[in-house]
């Protein structure tokens, strides 16, 4: 242990430590602005300087190792003058459209320009005008209100493996961008929004469908329902000012339903069909020797992955279609037929964790089953407009007949949900007498979890893997033929949907101390263990599903409405 | 600065010079920038499709490889001419008039500062400072300099060029 004073505060920490994480262990809290724990340390931007006793200058408490006996001030005119400095010199360049940002009031850049009393107008520059990248269905970039702060260029990296992004030019020109400034749609960008999750301010954001929304809600002619997918019951509290963790599913449901005359089903139906479609999927390729292994394919930023970097693979990913576009189908087929409705006239939104869904709805081959697919932010922003006081709101129920779901359905917004919610089913097919529901070993957020299960003499290989750079360790192997596995889980962000690239933003002060992959995932299996039924395959939705309309798993009618083909994508 | 629109004209025999280059140089650390200085000395420039095999080869993603040729101002995203024009613009040269010696040179050749001529005979670039700075304003074609410069000697330093006298 290290023993060292910040601010005539003792306090003892590991060797290696660095004295942000030595102030943070003394309760003391100095600001940041391009240090995101875990994704970039780059002591860049010069928000974090500390005196410290042996240093000359003021160095940055995010990369600077603690020593024995050193006395750090955090405090000082010193570090006040040139973090206001800092500010002043970023507020110069940068676009203060501040009333109208969708980070308004969630923007860091903003917080601390308050917090330090910095004079946006000190160093006048003429005001930057260059176009907004909107190609994309799902993000939108702002570069003039980009900071240089590479947040969103580590996520693409460190977390996610992508590259998409990058620092192009030098100096005062430098700017983010794709190789040879083309735009996001043209690079391989997954969609899958871990960069407008790590950005301060306001310029990545994703593109609203919130307009399209209002809209057909006052459309005489349109009947509009919504589905919320699994993650968004334990996320969206946070935009309501609840702590981490809390389900809120019944105010979300109540909440939802104030916005027009709507109906709000549970996206954990298609989940649960999923499960019997990719279950039995899998026990088919075990029987009949087709390739394995199986990939699971709900996650959209995973698809559009696989499509860039490993096309050879596409035989072995699911042809499910994913809950979200299950759903879709579902409604504009079975539910339109049953209530006498006009596809063209029902209107079908989702309200899911993710940016890369809203590239997923886009797809030609998915036909616009889905309208409009709102992020966890998107939802909370409509509900504020619409004056509902969330938190009063009496907890309701959603409506039949997508209201019933299981604890497998539910588990699929964290990762290795998809994985258990699949092996209390797929156990169950192989072995009726299989009662196990608890697969612990491929739970938590570990980047990458490996287990084996024998059921009915039959040995699975499973493994799971979150955020696309451990996707991409799992694929080498298996190319390689350094594993092999039955049956994969991928989810595109680290700790899967509840640490989504639509769930809502933290700043870095909360972020960087706060295990929210784990909290928001508790949250799930919390809910998982009260369930009444926690096995897909004892859905009482789904089984009326298949009595009523695709017969059983598989069949010809289900694999023309559930399941679906990919496209393989070039590499850059 | 973005790749221009002209067409690759890659040989066989220069894609399997820069693969062995890759090759020789892939397992030293730090090794895409003297890759990309030995792949723009092979082909000239930077383009994408280079750069596309410069990141598949040393298993670096585009990003990185494209923000490195565009930080350093010694890469060239677009085709030089068969005879390079470099003319100084640092402290010097710009008191003594080079801006508006540039834009001659771009009325002339027709082309902006960094591009080539339709012809491929002449590239337009500008630089700071080639130390000559008593000869103000200085610029360079290839490999001669040409001090003292006013608008009106232009053509007749062009000329030989054109000719293919030099």
């Amino acid at each position: 242990m290290v023993n060292l004073k910040i601010n005539g505060k003792s306090v003892s920490v590991p060797e290696g430590s660095t004295v942000l994480e030595a102030a943070k262990a003394a309760n003391i809290e100095i600001p940041t602005l391009c240090f995101l724990n875990g994704v970039n340390c780059a002591g860049s931007c010069r928000m974090c300087v500390v005196e410290a006793t042996g240093a000359r200058g003021l160095v940055a408490a995010c990369v600077y190792p603690v020593s024995e006996g050193m006395e750090v001030r955090t405090n000082t005119p010193k570090c006040r003058q040139s973090r206001k400095m800092t500010l002043e010199l970023l507020l110069s360049t940068h676009k203060k459209k501040c009333l109208t940002c969708p980070r308004n009031m969630t923007c860091e850049l903003q917080r601390l320009a308050l917090e330090y009393g910095a004079d946006a107008d000190k160093f006048a520059t003429a005001a930057p005008d260059t176009p907004l990248d909107t190609s994309s269905p799902f993000l939108i970039r702002d570069n003039d209100k980009c900071i240089n702060c590479r947040r969103c260029v580590a996520a693409c990296k460190n977390l996610q493996g992508v590259e998409a992004i990058g620092p192009i030019g030098r100096g005062y020109a430098v700017h983010i961008g794709g190789a040879f400034e083309r735009p996001t749609i043209e690079t391989n960008c997954v969609g899958c929004g871990q960069c407008i999750v790590a950005c301060p301010v306001g310029a990545l954001v994703e593109k609203s469908g919130t307009d399209a929304v209002w809209k057909a809600m006052s459309d005489p002619e349109k009947k509009v329902v919504f589905f919320t997918a699994p993650s968004i019951r334990a996320t969206l509290s946070e935009e309501f000012g609840l702590p981490v963790g809390t389900n809120v599913e019944g105010k979300m449901v109540a909440a939802i339903r104030r916005l027009g005359d709507v109906e709000v089903f549970n996206m954990d139906v298609t989940a649960d069909l999923t499960i019997l479609e990719e279950a039995s999927e899998l026990v088919d390729r075990v029987k009949n020797n087709k390739p394995l292994p199986m990939f699971t394919s709900c996650c959209p930023g995973w698809i559009k992955y696989i499509e860039h970097n490993y096309p050879e693979m596409l035989p072995n990913l699911s042809t499910c279609k994913s809950p979200q576009q299950m759903f879709g189908a579902l409604l504009k087929t079975y539910y339109c037929e049953k209530n006498g409705i006009e596809p063209e006239n029902l209107f079908v939104v989702s309200v899911i964790p993710c940016t890369a869904k809203k590239f997923e709805v886009e797809r030609p081959e998915l036909k616009k089953d889905v309208d409009v697919a709102l992020t966890t932010r998107e939802l909370a922003r409509m509900i504020r407009t619409a004056g509902i006081k969330f938190a009063d709101l009496e907890d309701e129920d959603y409506d039949d007949p997508f209201r019933i779901a299981t604890g497998g359905g539910a588990i699929f917004g964290a990762t290795g949900g998809v994985m258990e919610a699949a092996l209390r089913t797929a156990a169950h097919m192989l072995d009726g007498k299989f009662e196990v529901l608890d697969f612990k070993e491929v739970r938590g957020t570990n980047p990458i979890k490996e287990a084996k299960y024998k059921v009915a003499g039959i040995t699975v290989k499973v493994a799971v893997a979150s955020g696309l750079a451990n996707a991409k360790a799992i694929m080498e192997d298996i190319k390689a033929g350094r594993k092999n596995y039955t049956f994969v889980e991928i989810m595109a962000c680290p700790g899967g949907c509840i640490n989504g690239g639509g769930q809502p933003n933290v700043p870095d002060s909360v972020r960087n101390w706060t295990d929210l992959k784990t909290l928001r995932a508790k949250a799930l299996y919390n809910y998982d263990k009260k369930l009444e039924y926690r096995a897909s395959h004892d859905s009482p939705t789904v089984k009326m599903l298949y009595d009523e309309y695709f017969d059983q798993p598989n069949s010809h009618k289900a694999h023309e409405v559930l399941h679906t083909e990919y496209t393989p994508r070039e590499k850059y | 600065m973005k790749g221009n629109n002209s067409v690759f004209q890659g040989t066989p025999e220069q894609e399997a010079k820069l693969k062995e280059v890759i090759e020789n140089r892939k397992s030293a650390p730090g090794c895409l920038m003297p890759v990309l200085q030995e792949a723009q000395a092979i082909y000239g420039y930077l383009p994408i499709e280079v750069q596309k095999m410069i990141a598949e080869g040393l298993g670096v993603s585009l990003s990185e490889v494209y923000g490195v040729a565009t930080f350093y101002t010694q890469f060239s995203l677009t085709p030089k001419g068969k005879h390079r024009i470099s003319l100084c613009l640092g402290t010097a040269c710009y008191v003594k008039g080079a801006d508006k010696i540039l834009s001659a040179l771009e009325k002339k050749l027709g082309v902006k500062c960094g591009e080539c001529t339709v012809d491929g005979m002449f590239s337009l670039d500008s630089c700071r400072c080639v130390g000559a700075c008593g000869l103000a304003p200085v610029m360079m074609i290839d490999d001669d300099v040409y001090g003292k410069l006013t608008v009106d000697m232009l053509d007749d330093i062009l000329q030989p060029y054109r000719e293919g006298r030099k």
